[in-house]
């Protein structure tokens, strides 16, 4: 069907906007191209293959990041802050949805309200709070504090989408005996999964890449996540782009291959996500 | 009589049961939030009305004085103010134009359609922080290579080095990463237009103009109304990319708000200051996006 309407227009335009592509993906070519060279070359002529590919630069960066540690402490903070927010998530707006009191729908509006307050607005109490609590400069900290500010959009995803889902089933699971806890886990929970992908992949993108609330809770090197560290070593090594742009690279690939492999769900999170928020 | 009782007893162990539930259920997410977000933002109200270092054991009350300071004083808070505005204003109108551009065309029969959404999507998932760092690279050295290559004057500007250049700078590297985010919704609004629709307006002898204002931008309303809330969110909170792009510079003249706030608490050291230009944003980011969706809700009605 589709080669079919194949009009010259049509080819002139595709023509137009492959080169359009080109133009967005070029930032990306100038970093892979110039992280191969040293620094003299870089210097000469940004715009160049290198002469010599060469992986100096990345055994080096590999090291001075201590990429293997900032790697493993983004893929704990995220799992585990996500983990508990779908599950706490869940939770609450099932409770929300299923109980039938007012105090309920007081709660929802509190969440909803909440999504309006940006992080800044509250990150100079919160480092406070997070003090008195005992969160900072840990990883277990940190995640506590994600599943605050996870909170309300965890919960306003999932109620909508609950609202929109039978209850019958679950009167169904009461009457041959089951209890609460597993009627949420046996029949809730997997009903669920669709708006659940959805959360996990918003909260992913969110986590993953987030920096400024780290930047406040983490002070150890040794539980600093990616982009901490990134931004560490372009404070101690400003202009030394030869090393500072595979750093980068190392900094981008991981979250890329999760796009590209989870692409279609990924696009379909967005739309469900913010068709609702 | 002891039925009665009995009565009473098991609702009030109904009860009970209902209020272990709800403790189970609601509590700990409840007490997360609570205390990191609620209990967070209310301090941050009464901070605001303190003077307080950081180091002190007690914040000394001082009333309004720190708002006195920001609207009489602070040079700093006006230019990022104004800064954010501008950006805001500028990002706001070229990512939505160009996506929604992207969107029309993507939808047509092509064969690399599903690889260049892809394309223009993949900014999206990089962090700012390493977004910033990367344009840095480009502004400052690939255009420098690339004016001595092709002469072109774009390529051969001071970029970043000046105001102008970085404020530019700071609204291309925002509408490079944020389009293909619009696109996809764009995209998923624009694919559930009636196909009759068009193909009735064709028969009526519409042209192509007529049927995109009459047809496709109406229809579109609503993932105007996200699209807009989104970049109104991003851009007047933005913080990493221009943190890793410019830091700010040259003399402040690239600084955010959200970046203000953070230099007067976290660097400066005045958190009773800070905390009060925290609160005036959350008023202004407040009353930016609820008034933008009711405005746009009654658009969508309208039409």
């Amino acid at each position: 069907m589709s080669r079919s309407r194949y009009t010259p227009k049509l080819i002139i335009l595709e023509i137009f906007l492959l080169i359009v592509a080109l133009i967005y993906l070029s930032p990306f070519y100038f970093v892979v191209v110039n992280s191969f060279k040293p620094f003299g070359e870089i210097v000469e002529n940004a715009a160049s293959f290198p002469e010599v590919w060469n992986f100096q630069n990345y055994i080096k960066a590999w090291d001075m990041v201590s990429f293997p540690v900032v790697f493993m402490n983004s893929v704990i903070v995220t799992t585990f802050s996500i983990a508990g927010m779908v599950l706490m998530g869940s939770m609450t707006a099932w409770r929300l949805v299923r109980r039938n009191h007012p105090m309920m729908h007081v709660i929802f509006v509190l969440f909803v309200s909440a999504m309006v307050i940006p992080f800044q607005s509250v990150m100079i109490p919160m480092v406070k709070v997070a003090n008195v609590f005992g969160l900072m400069n840990s990883r277990i900290g940190v995640i506590f504090i994600y599943f605050g500010f996870g909170m309300p959009l965890t919960v306003f995803l999932l109620h909508g989408y609950i609202k929109s889902i039978p209850h019958e089933l679950e009167d169904s699971a009461y009457i041959d005996g089951c209890t609460i806890t597993q009627t949420f886990f046996r029949i809730v929970m997997p009903l669920l999964q669709t708006m659940i992908i959805t959360v996990i992949i918003l909260q992913t993108l969110w986590i993953w890449n987030d920096f400024l609330l780290p930047l406040l809770v983490l002070y150890k090197e040794s539980i600093k996540t990616i982009p901490l560290g990134i931004f560490g070593f372009f404070g101690q090594y400003l202009n030394r782009w030869d090393w500072a742009l595979s750093t980068l690279i190392m900094g981008m690939v991981p979250i890329i291959i999760f796009f590209l492999f989870l692409q279609k769900y990924i696009i379909k999170g967005i739309t469900a996500g913010s068709v609702k928020a | 009589m002891s039925d009665l009782n009995k009565k009473k007893k098991k609702s009030k162990a109904y009860r009970m049961r209902l209020f272990r539930e709800d403790l189970l259920f609601l509590g700990p997410g409840l007490l997360f939030f609570t205390v990191i977000v609620l209990v967070s933002f209310l301090i941050g109200i009464y901070f605001s009305f303190t003077e307080w270092n950081g180091v002190n054991k007690d914040a000394v009350w001082i009333g309004l004085e720190n708002y006195r300071t920001i609207f009489q004083g602070d040079k700093q808070a006006v230019t990022s103010a104004v800064f954010t505005i501008k950006f805001t204003l500028a990002s706001v109108l070229l990512s939505n134009l160009i996506a929604f551009t992207i969107a029309l065309a993507l939808i047509l029969p092509m064969k690399t359609a599903n690889s260049m959404r892809t394309v223009f999507f993949l900014p999206n998932v990089i962090g700012g922080i390493i977004l910033g760092f990367v344009w840095r690279f480009i502004f400052v050295n690939s255009f420098t290579s690339l004016g001595e290559l092709t002469g072109l004057p774009f390529f051969q500007l001071p970029w970043l080095g000046s105001p102008e250049t970085g404020f530019w700078g700071s609204v291309i590297v925002f509408v490079w990463q944020r389009t293909g985010y619009l696109m996809v919704i764009y995209i998923a609004s624009l694919l559930t237009i009636n196909e009759e629709l068009i193909e009735a307006a064709k028969i009526d002898g519409a042209t192509g103009l007529q049927m995109l204002f009459r047809i496709t931008i109406p229809l579109t309303v609503p993932a105007f109304t996200v699209c807009l809330f989104l970049v109104l969110s991003w851009t007047m909170k933005m913080f990493d990319v221009i943190f890793s792009l410019t830091s700010g510079g040259p003399f402040g003249s690239t600084e955010t708000f959200a970046m203000n706030i953070y230099y007067e608490a976290f660097q400066y050291n005045n958190y009773g200051l800070g905390s009060a230009k925290a609160v005036l944003f959350f008023i202004v980011v407040g009353l930016v996006s609820t008034s933008q969706v009711l405005i746009t809700k009654r658009w969508e009605v309208e039409s």
